[in-house]
Protein backbone atom coordinates (compact mmCIF):
# COMPACT_ATOMS: atom_id res chain seq x y z
CA UNK A 1 0.00 0.00 0.00
CA UNK A 2 1.48 3.26 -1.31
CA UNK A 3 1.79 6.02 1.63
CA UNK A 4 2.18 9.71 1.15
CA UNK A 5 6.09 9.63 2.28
CA UNK A 6 6.92 6.67 -0.55
CA UNK A 7 9.03 8.19 -3.19
CA UNK A 8 8.63 4.70 -4.91
CA UNK A 9 6.04 2.22 -4.80
CA UNK A 10 6.25 -0.73 -6.80
CA UNK A 11 3.14 -3.52 -7.12
CA UNK A 12 3.45 -6.79 -8.97
CA UNK A 13 6.26 -6.31 -10.89
CA UNK A 14 7.33 -8.97 -13.24
CA UNK A 15 10.01 -9.49 -16.06
CA UNK A 16 11.29 -12.23 -17.80
CA UNK A 17 13.92 -12.63 -20.25
CA UNK A 18 14.05 -15.59 -23.07
CA UNK A 19 10.68 -17.44 -21.11
CA UNK A 20 12.69 -17.29 -17.91
CA UNK A 21 10.89 -15.09 -14.71
CA UNK A 22 13.21 -13.52 -13.05
CA UNK A 23 10.79 -11.17 -11.58
CA UNK A 24 7.50 -12.71 -10.38
CA UNK A 25 5.21 -10.15 -8.63
CA UNK A 26 7.70 -8.15 -6.47
CA UNK A 27 5.91 -5.13 -4.09
CA UNK A 28 8.42 -2.72 -2.76
CA UNK A 29 7.83 0.55 -0.87
CA UNK A 30 10.46 3.47 -0.77
CA UNK A 31 10.02 5.58 1.56
CA UNK A 32 11.28 9.36 0.75
CA UNK A 33 14.38 10.27 2.67
CA UNK A 34 17.14 7.48 4.11
CA UNK A 35 18.72 4.18 2.78
CA UNK A 36 16.60 1.32 1.30
CA UNK A 37 18.93 -1.86 0.61
CA UNK A 38 17.51 -4.41 -1.48
CA UNK A 39 19.48 -7.98 -0.26
CA UNK A 40 19.38 -11.14 -2.25
CA UNK A 41 21.43 -13.85 -3.51
CA UNK A 42 23.76 -13.54 -6.69
CA UNK A 43 21.59 -14.14 -9.81
CA UNK A 44 18.09 -13.01 -7.53
CA UNK A 45 17.11 -10.42 -9.51
CA UNK A 46 18.40 -7.65 -7.81
CA UNK A 47 19.97 -5.58 -10.75
CA UNK A 48 17.00 -6.54 -13.02
CA UNK A 49 15.17 -5.30 -10.18
CA UNK A 50 16.85 -1.70 -10.09
CA UNK A 51 17.33 -1.70 -14.10
CA UNK A 52 13.24 -1.71 -14.29
CA UNK A 53 12.86 0.89 -11.52
CA UNK A 54 14.98 3.06 -12.98
CA UNK A 55 13.77 2.34 -16.45
CA UNK A 56 16.74 0.99 -17.95
CA UNK A 57 14.75 -2.01 -18.75
CA UNK A 58 11.36 -2.33 -19.65
CA UNK A 59 9.23 -4.38 -16.99
CA UNK A 60 6.54 -7.07 -18.43
CA UNK A 61 3.93 -6.05 -15.54
CA UNK A 62 3.05 -4.32 -13.06
CA UNK A 63 3.18 -0.65 -11.33
CA UNK A 64 6.07 1.82 -10.70
CA UNK A 65 5.07 5.34 -8.71
CA UNK A 66 7.10 7.39 -8.21
CA UNK A 67 6.27 10.59 -5.82
CA UNK A 68 2.51 9.05 -6.16
CA UNK A 69 2.16 9.42 -10.44
CA UNK A 70 2.25 6.63 -12.27
CA UNK A 71 5.98 6.05 -14.22
CA UNK A 72 5.08 2.30 -14.82
CA UNK A 73 2.76 2.30 -17.03
CA UNK A 74 3.54 5.85 -17.60
CA UNK A 75 3.13 8.66 -19.88
CA UNK A 76 6.00 10.41 -21.28
CA UNK A 77 6.00 13.37 -18.34
CA UNK A 78 6.34 11.20 -15.63
CA UNK A 79 9.08 9.78 -16.57
CA UNK A 80 10.46 12.96 -17.36
CA UNK A 81 10.33 13.74 -14.70
CA UNK A 82 11.51 10.96 -13.06
CA UNK A 83 15.06 11.30 -15.07
CA UNK A 84 15.54 15.06 -13.85
CA UNK A 85 14.88 14.09 -10.43
CA UNK A 86 16.52 10.57 -10.20
CA UNK A 87 19.95 9.31 -10.88
CA UNK A 88 21.51 5.78 -11.54
CA UNK A 89 25.32 4.50 -10.25
CA UNK A 90 25.85 1.59 -12.58
CA UNK A 91 28.11 -1.28 -10.77
CA UNK A 92 30.89 -0.25 -13.35
CA UNK A 93 30.73 3.27 -13.15
CA UNK A 94 29.48 3.70 -16.66
CA UNK A 95 31.89 6.61 -16.88
CA UNK A 96 32.85 8.59 -20.24
CA UNK A 97 35.70 7.42 -20.98
CA UNK A 98 36.75 10.09 -23.70
CA UNK A 99 35.74 12.95 -20.93
CA UNK A 100 38.04 13.96 -18.38
CA UNK A 101 36.92 13.98 -14.75
CA UNK A 102 35.40 17.58 -14.63
CA UNK A 103 33.72 16.75 -18.05
CA UNK A 104 31.52 13.70 -16.49
CA UNK A 105 30.33 15.29 -13.85
CA UNK A 106 29.49 18.33 -15.59
CA UNK A 107 27.61 16.21 -18.13
CA UNK A 108 24.45 15.64 -16.63
CA UNK A 109 24.16 19.27 -15.98
CA UNK A 110 25.49 20.57 -19.55
CA UNK A 111 23.23 18.23 -21.69
CA UNK A 112 20.11 18.74 -19.51
CA UNK A 113 19.88 22.26 -18.23
CA UNK A 114 20.01 25.55 -19.62
CA UNK A 115 22.59 27.10 -17.60
CA UNK A 116 25.90 28.84 -18.44
CA UNK A 117 28.96 27.09 -18.73
CA UNK A 118 30.87 28.85 -16.21
CA UNK A 119 27.90 28.17 -13.32
CA UNK A 120 28.13 24.79 -14.60
CA UNK A 121 31.52 24.32 -14.34
CA UNK A 122 31.51 25.83 -10.60
CA UNK A 123 28.69 23.29 -9.92
CA UNK A 124 30.79 20.71 -11.22
CA UNK A 125 33.77 21.83 -9.07
CA UNK A 126 31.60 21.88 -5.80
CA UNK A 127 30.35 18.46 -6.59
CA UNK A 128 34.23 17.13 -7.04
CA UNK A 129 35.31 19.10 -3.91
CA UNK A 130 32.44 17.22 -2.06
CA UNK A 131 33.64 13.89 -3.02
CA UNK A 132 37.27 15.12 -2.44
CA UNK A 133 38.26 14.77 -5.65
CA UNK A 134 38.72 18.03 -7.17
CA UNK A 135 42.55 17.20 -7.20
CA UNK A 136 41.53 15.12 -10.57
CA UNK A 137 39.60 16.89 -12.00
CA UNK A 138 41.80 16.97 -15.29
CA UNK A 139 42.53 13.23 -15.26
CA UNK A 140 40.20 11.16 -17.53
CA UNK A 141 38.72 7.74 -15.87
CA UNK A 142 40.75 5.19 -16.82
CA UNK A 143 43.93 6.86 -14.70
CA UNK A 144 42.01 6.79 -11.23
CA UNK A 145 41.54 4.65 -9.02
CA UNK A 146 38.53 2.16 -9.11
CA UNK A 147 37.65 3.66 -5.72
CA UNK A 148 38.45 6.80 -7.07
CA UNK A 149 36.23 6.00 -9.98
CA UNK A 150 33.13 5.04 -7.82
CA UNK A 151 33.08 8.50 -5.95
CA UNK A 152 33.52 10.38 -9.31
CA UNK A 153 30.41 8.71 -10.66
CA UNK A 154 29.02 9.47 -7.73
CA UNK A 155 29.63 12.87 -7.75
CA UNK A 156 28.20 12.67 -11.49
CA UNK A 157 25.18 10.93 -9.64
CA UNK A 158 24.73 13.76 -7.24
CA UNK A 159 25.11 17.39 -9.48
CA UNK A 160 21.78 17.76 -10.17
CA UNK A 161 20.69 17.23 -6.75
CA UNK A 162 18.50 14.49 -7.13
CA UNK A 163 15.68 13.07 -5.16
CA UNK A 164 16.51 9.68 -5.45
CA UNK A 165 19.61 7.42 -6.08
CA UNK A 166 19.89 4.10 -7.52
CA UNK A 167 23.12 2.28 -6.35
CA UNK A 168 23.48 -1.16 -8.32
CA UNK A 169 25.45 -3.10 -6.66
CA UNK A 170 28.21 -0.23 -5.51
CA UNK A 171 30.86 -3.16 -3.85
CA UNK A 172 30.95 -5.40 -6.19
CA UNK A 173 34.31 -7.00 -6.54
CA UNK A 174 35.67 -4.56 -3.77
CA UNK A 175 37.44 -5.76 -0.64
CA UNK A 176 36.54 -5.71 2.93
CA UNK A 177 38.12 -2.02 3.54
CA UNK A 178 36.51 -0.66 0.49
CA UNK A 179 33.38 -2.17 0.56
CA UNK A 180 33.26 -0.41 3.93
CA UNK A 181 34.47 2.89 2.97
CA UNK A 182 31.96 2.67 -0.11
CA UNK A 183 29.13 2.12 2.24
CA UNK A 184 30.15 5.10 4.27
CA UNK A 185 30.27 7.43 1.33
CA UNK A 186 26.72 6.76 0.47
CA UNK A 187 25.53 7.44 4.02
CA UNK A 188 27.73 10.22 5.25
CA UNK A 189 26.31 11.83 1.67
CA UNK A 190 22.63 10.80 1.59
CA UNK A 191 22.67 13.05 4.85
CA UNK A 192 24.73 15.30 3.33
CA UNK A 193 22.51 16.18 0.31
CA UNK A 194 18.85 14.02 1.80
CA UNK A 195 18.45 12.13 -1.26
CA UNK A 196 16.84 8.43 -0.97
CA UNK A 197 18.94 5.90 -1.54
CA UNK A 198 18.04 2.53 -3.25
CA UNK A 199 20.81 0.39 -3.24
CA UNK A 200 21.12 -3.30 -3.98
CA UNK A 201 23.84 -5.38 -2.47
CA UNK A 202 24.59 -8.81 -1.60
CA UNK A 203 26.70 -7.43 1.35
CA UNK A 204 24.82 -8.38 4.47
CA UNK A 205 26.75 -6.84 7.22
CA UNK A 206 27.56 -3.10 5.78
CA UNK A 207 23.79 -3.23 4.59
CA UNK A 208 22.49 -4.41 7.86
CA UNK A 209 24.76 -1.19 9.27
CA UNK A 210 24.27 1.32 6.94
CA UNK A 211 20.42 0.91 5.81
CA UNK A 212 17.67 2.17 7.24
CA UNK A 213 15.11 -0.25 5.61
CA UNK A 214 16.11 -3.86 4.20
CA UNK A 215 14.25 -6.26 1.33
CA UNK A 216 15.29 -9.23 0.61
CA UNK A 217 14.25 -10.68 -3.04
CA UNK A 218 14.50 -14.58 -3.27
CA UNK A 219 12.56 -16.59 -5.67
CA UNK A 220 11.53 -13.63 -7.71
CA UNK A 221 9.63 -11.68 -5.07
CA UNK A 222 10.48 -10.02 -2.13
CA UNK A 223 10.32 -11.89 1.09
CA UNK A 224 11.32 -9.68 3.80
CA UNK A 225 10.78 -5.67 3.97
CA UNK A 226 11.66 -4.49 7.21
CA UNK A 227 14.65 -2.43 9.68
CA UNK A 228 18.11 -3.70 9.84
CA UNK A 229 17.21 -4.78 13.32
CA UNK A 230 14.03 -7.13 12.28
CA UNK A 231 16.10 -8.78 9.54
CA UNK A 232 18.76 -9.33 12.05
CA UNK A 233 16.35 -11.46 14.25
CA UNK A 234 13.63 -12.79 11.84
CA UNK A 235 13.26 -16.57 11.93
CA UNK A 236 11.94 -16.88 8.22
CA UNK A 237 13.52 -19.71 6.85
CA UNK A 238 14.52 -17.52 3.89
CA UNK A 239 15.93 -14.33 5.98
CA UNK A 240 18.10 -16.56 8.55
CA UNK A 241 19.00 -19.07 5.25
CA UNK A 242 20.77 -16.05 3.54
CA UNK A 243 21.41 -14.16 6.55
CA UNK A 244 23.25 -17.02 8.40
CA UNK A 245 24.91 -18.50 5.88
CA UNK A 246 28.61 -17.93 7.14
CA UNK A 247 27.04 -20.31 10.06
CA UNK A 248 26.09 -22.31 7.38
CA UNK A 249 29.51 -22.38 5.92
CA UNK A 250 30.65 -23.22 8.90
CA UNK A 251 29.23 -26.44 9.95
CA UNK A 252 29.62 -27.64 6.05
CA UNK A 253 33.37 -27.03 6.18
CA UNK A 254 33.19 -28.75 9.68
CA UNK A 255 31.38 -31.70 8.38
CA UNK A 256 33.82 -32.22 5.44
CA UNK A 257 37.02 -31.92 7.43
CA UNK A 258 35.60 -34.22 9.96
CA UNK A 259 35.13 -37.10 7.03
CA UNK B 1 14.51 -24.92 -46.79
CA UNK B 2 11.68 -22.54 -48.23
CA UNK B 3 11.07 -21.34 -44.44
CA UNK B 4 14.63 -20.99 -43.62
CA UNK B 5 14.87 -18.82 -47.09
CA UNK B 6 11.67 -16.80 -45.51
CA UNK B 7 13.20 -16.27 -42.34
CA UNK B 8 16.57 -15.24 -43.25
CA UNK B 9 15.07 -12.88 -45.83
CA UNK B 10 12.60 -11.65 -43.62
CA UNK B 11 15.46 -10.86 -40.63
CA UNK B 12 17.75 -8.83 -43.36
CA UNK B 13 14.51 -6.56 -44.03
CA UNK B 14 13.69 -5.81 -40.31
CA UNK B 15 17.35 -5.39 -39.99
CA UNK B 16 17.72 -3.26 -42.96
CA UNK B 17 14.67 -1.02 -41.30
CA UNK B 18 16.22 -0.78 -38.01
CA UNK B 19 19.11 0.50 -39.16
CA UNK B 20 16.80 2.95 -41.55
CA UNK B 21 15.29 3.85 -38.08
CA UNK B 22 18.37 3.98 -36.29
CA UNK B 23 19.95 6.41 -39.30
CA UNK B 24 16.44 8.85 -39.21
CA UNK B 25 16.31 8.90 -35.25
CA UNK B 26 20.42 10.00 -35.37
CA UNK B 27 19.64 12.59 -38.01
CA UNK B 28 16.32 13.90 -36.42
CA UNK B 29 17.79 13.66 -33.01
CA UNK B 30 20.66 16.76 -34.33
CA UNK B 31 18.52 19.71 -34.04
CA UNK B 32 17.87 19.07 -30.04
CA UNK B 33 21.59 18.21 -29.25
CA UNK B 34 22.89 20.31 -27.20
CA UNK B 35 26.11 22.13 -27.00
CA UNK B 36 27.44 19.66 -29.87
CA UNK B 37 30.29 21.44 -31.41
CA UNK B 38 33.19 19.70 -29.36
CA UNK B 39 32.06 16.67 -30.39
CA UNK B 40 31.52 17.72 -34.35
CA UNK B 41 35.11 19.09 -34.06
CA UNK B 42 36.75 15.74 -32.78
CA UNK B 43 34.19 14.03 -35.32
CA UNK B 44 36.01 16.19 -38.17
CA UNK B 45 39.51 15.26 -36.65
CA UNK B 46 38.42 11.80 -36.40
CA UNK B 47 37.48 11.49 -39.97
CA UNK B 48 39.46 14.24 -41.40
CA UNK B 49 43.01 14.82 -39.88
CA UNK B 50 43.26 11.23 -38.63
CA UNK B 51 42.46 9.68 -42.06
CA UNK B 52 44.47 12.47 -43.91
CA UNK B 53 47.66 10.11 -44.65
CA UNK B 54 45.86 7.25 -45.51
CA UNK B 55 44.39 9.63 -47.97
CA UNK B 56 47.10 11.02 -49.37
CA UNK B 57 49.23 8.02 -49.89
CA UNK B 58 46.37 5.89 -51.47
CA UNK B 59 45.16 8.39 -53.54
CA UNK B 60 49.22 9.06 -54.59
CA UNK B 61 49.59 5.06 -55.45
CA UNK B 62 46.08 5.11 -56.91
CA UNK B 63 47.28 7.78 -59.54
CA UNK B 64 50.64 6.30 -59.86
CA UNK B 65 49.03 3.27 -61.05
CA UNK B 66 46.54 4.95 -63.29
CA UNK B 67 49.23 6.40 -64.77
CA UNK B 68 51.67 3.98 -65.44
CA UNK B 69 48.73 1.61 -66.53
CA UNK B 70 47.06 3.46 -68.39
CA UNK B 71 49.83 4.47 -70.35
CA UNK B 72 51.30 1.39 -71.53
CA UNK B 73 47.44 0.16 -72.50
CA UNK B 74 46.65 3.58 -74.93
CA UNK B 75 50.29 3.24 -76.26
CA UNK B 76 49.36 0.29 -77.87
CA UNK B 77 46.54 2.32 -79.89
CA UNK B 78 49.37 5.54 -79.98
CA UNK B 79 46.86 7.39 -78.02
CA UNK B 80 49.12 8.18 -74.83
CA UNK B 81 47.83 12.32 -75.21
CA UNK B 82 44.60 10.54 -73.68
CA UNK B 83 46.02 9.91 -70.58
CA UNK B 84 44.84 12.74 -68.40
CA UNK B 85 41.46 12.18 -69.73
CA UNK B 86 41.89 8.19 -68.19
CA UNK B 87 43.44 9.25 -65.31
CA UNK B 88 40.79 11.89 -64.09
CA UNK B 89 37.68 10.09 -65.50
CA UNK B 90 39.09 6.99 -63.52
CA UNK B 91 39.43 9.07 -60.34
CA UNK B 92 36.47 11.28 -60.57
CA UNK B 93 34.01 9.08 -61.34
CA UNK B 94 34.76 5.79 -59.57
CA UNK B 95 38.27 5.73 -57.93
CA UNK B 96 38.13 8.51 -56.00
CA UNK B 97 35.17 8.01 -53.80
CA UNK B 98 34.76 4.60 -53.90
CA UNK B 99 39.01 4.11 -52.55
CA UNK B 100 38.56 6.93 -50.11
CA UNK B 101 35.28 5.70 -48.60
CA UNK B 102 36.46 2.20 -47.99
CA UNK B 103 40.01 3.62 -46.30
CA UNK B 104 37.59 5.77 -44.18
CA UNK B 105 35.56 2.70 -42.96
CA UNK B 106 38.79 1.11 -42.32
CA UNK B 107 40.41 3.75 -40.25
CA UNK B 108 37.83 5.60 -38.86
CA UNK B 109 34.39 3.51 -39.30
CA UNK B 110 36.06 0.57 -37.59
CA UNK B 111 37.45 2.85 -34.50
CA UNK B 112 34.01 4.38 -34.18
CA UNK B 113 32.43 0.35 -34.44
CA UNK B 114 34.89 -0.20 -31.49
CA UNK B 115 34.41 3.08 -29.15
CA UNK B 116 30.49 2.79 -29.47
CA UNK B 117 30.80 -1.14 -28.74
CA UNK B 118 32.97 -0.58 -25.44
CA UNK B 119 30.36 1.94 -24.53
CA UNK B 120 27.64 -0.31 -24.93
CA UNK B 121 29.49 -2.99 -23.01
CA UNK B 122 30.15 -1.04 -20.02
CA UNK B 123 26.94 1.01 -19.90
CA UNK B 124 27.71 4.38 -20.50
CA UNK B 125 24.94 4.03 -23.52
CA UNK B 126 22.25 3.63 -21.10
CA UNK B 127 23.61 5.68 -18.49
CA UNK B 128 23.34 8.70 -20.95
CA UNK B 129 19.83 7.48 -21.30
CA UNK B 130 19.64 7.43 -17.40
CA UNK B 131 20.84 10.90 -17.28
CA UNK B 132 18.13 11.97 -19.30
CA UNK B 133 20.54 12.27 -22.62
CA UNK B 134 19.74 11.37 -25.86
CA UNK B 135 22.72 8.66 -26.45
CA UNK B 136 21.74 9.07 -30.72
CA UNK B 137 21.76 12.52 -30.41
CA UNK B 138 25.01 12.86 -28.09
CA UNK B 139 27.07 9.90 -29.70
CA UNK B 140 26.18 9.68 -32.99
CA UNK B 141 24.67 12.72 -34.93
CA UNK B 142 27.74 14.58 -34.59
CA UNK B 143 30.03 12.28 -36.32
CA UNK B 144 27.01 11.79 -39.17
CA UNK B 145 26.43 15.61 -39.76
CA UNK B 146 30.79 15.64 -39.76
CA UNK B 147 30.61 13.12 -42.37
CA UNK B 148 28.73 15.35 -44.71
CA UNK B 149 31.83 17.50 -44.91
CA UNK B 150 34.83 14.92 -44.09
CA UNK B 151 33.77 12.54 -46.98
CA UNK B 152 33.71 15.05 -50.03
CA UNK B 153 36.68 16.64 -48.48
CA UNK B 154 38.71 13.90 -48.50
CA UNK B 155 37.52 12.54 -51.90
CA UNK B 156 38.29 15.74 -53.46
CA UNK B 157 41.83 15.61 -51.87
CA UNK B 158 42.24 11.78 -52.97
CA UNK B 159 41.39 13.11 -56.66
CA UNK B 160 43.95 15.93 -56.40
CA UNK B 161 46.68 13.73 -55.25
CA UNK B 162 45.75 10.77 -57.47
CA UNK B 163 45.93 13.55 -60.26
CA UNK B 164 49.44 14.68 -59.35
CA UNK B 165 50.28 10.98 -58.95
CA UNK B 166 49.41 10.22 -62.77
CA UNK B 167 51.24 13.39 -63.71
CA UNK B 168 54.05 11.59 -61.86
CA UNK B 169 54.37 8.39 -63.84
CA UNK B 170 52.82 8.81 -66.99
CA UNK B 171 54.13 12.60 -67.53
CA UNK B 172 57.51 12.81 -65.64
CA UNK B 173 58.68 9.30 -65.62
CA UNK B 174 57.20 8.00 -69.18
CA UNK B 175 57.16 10.92 -70.91
CA UNK B 176 53.86 12.18 -72.05
CA UNK B 177 53.84 15.94 -72.27
CA UNK B 178 52.72 17.55 -68.98
CA UNK B 179 50.58 20.37 -71.24
CA UNK B 180 48.95 17.50 -72.70
CA UNK B 181 48.33 15.52 -69.50
CA UNK B 182 46.37 18.70 -67.69
CA UNK B 183 44.59 20.01 -70.78
CA UNK B 184 43.07 16.22 -71.46
CA UNK B 185 42.12 16.47 -67.87
CA UNK B 186 40.48 20.25 -68.54
CA UNK B 187 38.56 18.75 -71.41
CA UNK B 188 37.12 15.47 -70.23
CA UNK B 189 36.10 16.37 -66.60
CA UNK B 190 32.73 18.11 -66.28
CA UNK B 191 30.46 19.90 -63.75
CA UNK B 192 28.71 16.41 -64.17
CA UNK B 193 31.10 14.08 -63.14
CA UNK B 194 32.47 16.13 -60.30
CA UNK B 195 28.83 16.25 -59.50
CA UNK B 196 28.18 12.47 -59.69
CA UNK B 197 31.99 12.50 -57.52
CA UNK B 198 30.61 14.48 -54.49
CA UNK B 199 27.36 12.69 -54.80
CA UNK B 200 28.74 9.19 -53.85
CA UNK B 201 31.00 10.77 -51.36
CA UNK B 202 28.15 12.03 -49.07
CA UNK B 203 26.44 8.63 -50.13
CA UNK B 204 29.28 6.45 -48.89
CA UNK B 205 29.61 8.48 -46.43
CA UNK B 206 26.68 7.99 -44.68
CA UNK B 207 26.16 4.70 -45.62
CA UNK B 208 29.63 4.28 -43.68
CA UNK B 209 29.07 6.11 -40.63
CA UNK B 210 25.51 5.21 -39.99
CA UNK B 211 26.78 1.49 -40.28
CA UNK B 212 29.53 1.62 -38.28
CA UNK B 213 27.10 3.29 -35.84
CA UNK B 214 24.69 1.04 -35.86
CA UNK B 215 26.89 -2.35 -35.34
CA UNK B 216 28.82 -0.30 -32.57
CA UNK B 217 25.47 0.49 -30.46
CA UNK B 218 24.06 -2.50 -30.83
CA UNK B 219 27.20 -4.71 -30.24
CA UNK B 220 25.47 -6.48 -27.47
CA UNK B 221 22.59 -7.69 -30.16
CA UNK B 222 22.67 -11.63 -30.79
CA UNK B 223 23.19 -12.47 -27.19
CA UNK B 224 27.19 -11.49 -27.73
CA UNK B 225 28.85 -9.72 -25.17
CA UNK B 226 31.98 -8.63 -23.89
CA UNK B 227 35.15 -8.28 -25.97
CA UNK B 228 33.88 -10.66 -28.69
CA UNK B 229 30.81 -9.03 -28.97
CA UNK B 230 33.28 -5.46 -29.60
CA UNK B 231 35.62 -7.67 -32.29
CA UNK B 232 32.45 -9.08 -33.94
CA UNK B 233 30.70 -5.89 -34.32
CA UNK B 234 33.55 -3.92 -35.36
CA UNK B 235 34.14 -6.85 -38.21
CA UNK B 236 30.61 -6.48 -39.41
CA UNK B 237 30.86 -3.08 -39.56
CA UNK B 238 33.40 -2.47 -42.10
CA UNK B 239 32.31 -5.87 -44.17
CA UNK B 240 28.82 -4.46 -44.42
CA UNK B 241 30.07 -1.02 -45.00
CA UNK B 242 32.25 -2.15 -47.79
CA UNK B 243 29.76 -3.75 -49.62
CA UNK B 244 27.42 -1.34 -49.07
CA UNK B 245 29.35 1.30 -50.90
CA UNK B 246 30.20 -0.99 -53.65
CA UNK B 247 26.62 -1.41 -53.95
CA UNK B 248 25.60 2.13 -53.66
CA UNK B 249 28.55 2.96 -56.08
CA UNK B 250 26.56 0.68 -58.91
CA UNK B 251 23.29 2.37 -58.35
CA UNK B 252 24.49 6.16 -57.97
CA UNK B 253 26.61 5.16 -61.53
CA UNK B 254 23.17 3.93 -63.02
CA UNK B 255 22.17 7.51 -62.50
CA UNK B 256 24.42 8.99 -64.79
CA UNK B 257 25.49 6.82 -67.12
Amino acid sequence: METRADLLTVEGLRKGFGGRLVLDGVDLRVPRGGIVTVLGPSGAGKSVLLKCLGGVLPADWGRILFDGKPLFPGGKDVRGEFRRKSSFLFQGNALLDSLTALENVCLPLEQTTELPAAEIRRLGLEALGQLEMEAFADQFPSRISGGMQKRLALARAIVTRPELVLFDEPTAGLDPLRRNAVFAMIVKYQRLFRFTALVVTHDVPEALVASDTVALLEGGRIRFEGTPGDFASSSLPVVSGFRDSISGLAATVASIRAD
Amino acid sequence: MIARIGRTTLGILAGLGDFALFTGRCFSAAPSARRPWPRIIRALHEQGAVCLPVILIVGLFTGLVLGLQGFHVLSRFGSEGLLGSLVSLSLVREMAPVLASLMLVGQAGSALAAELGMQRNTEQIVALETMGIDSHGYLVSPRLFSCLLTFPAQTALFVIVGLWGGALSGSLLLGVDSGVYWSAIDRSVEGRDIGECLIKALVFGILAVGICAYQGFHADRDGSAGARGVGAATTRSVVLSSISILIADYVVSSFYV
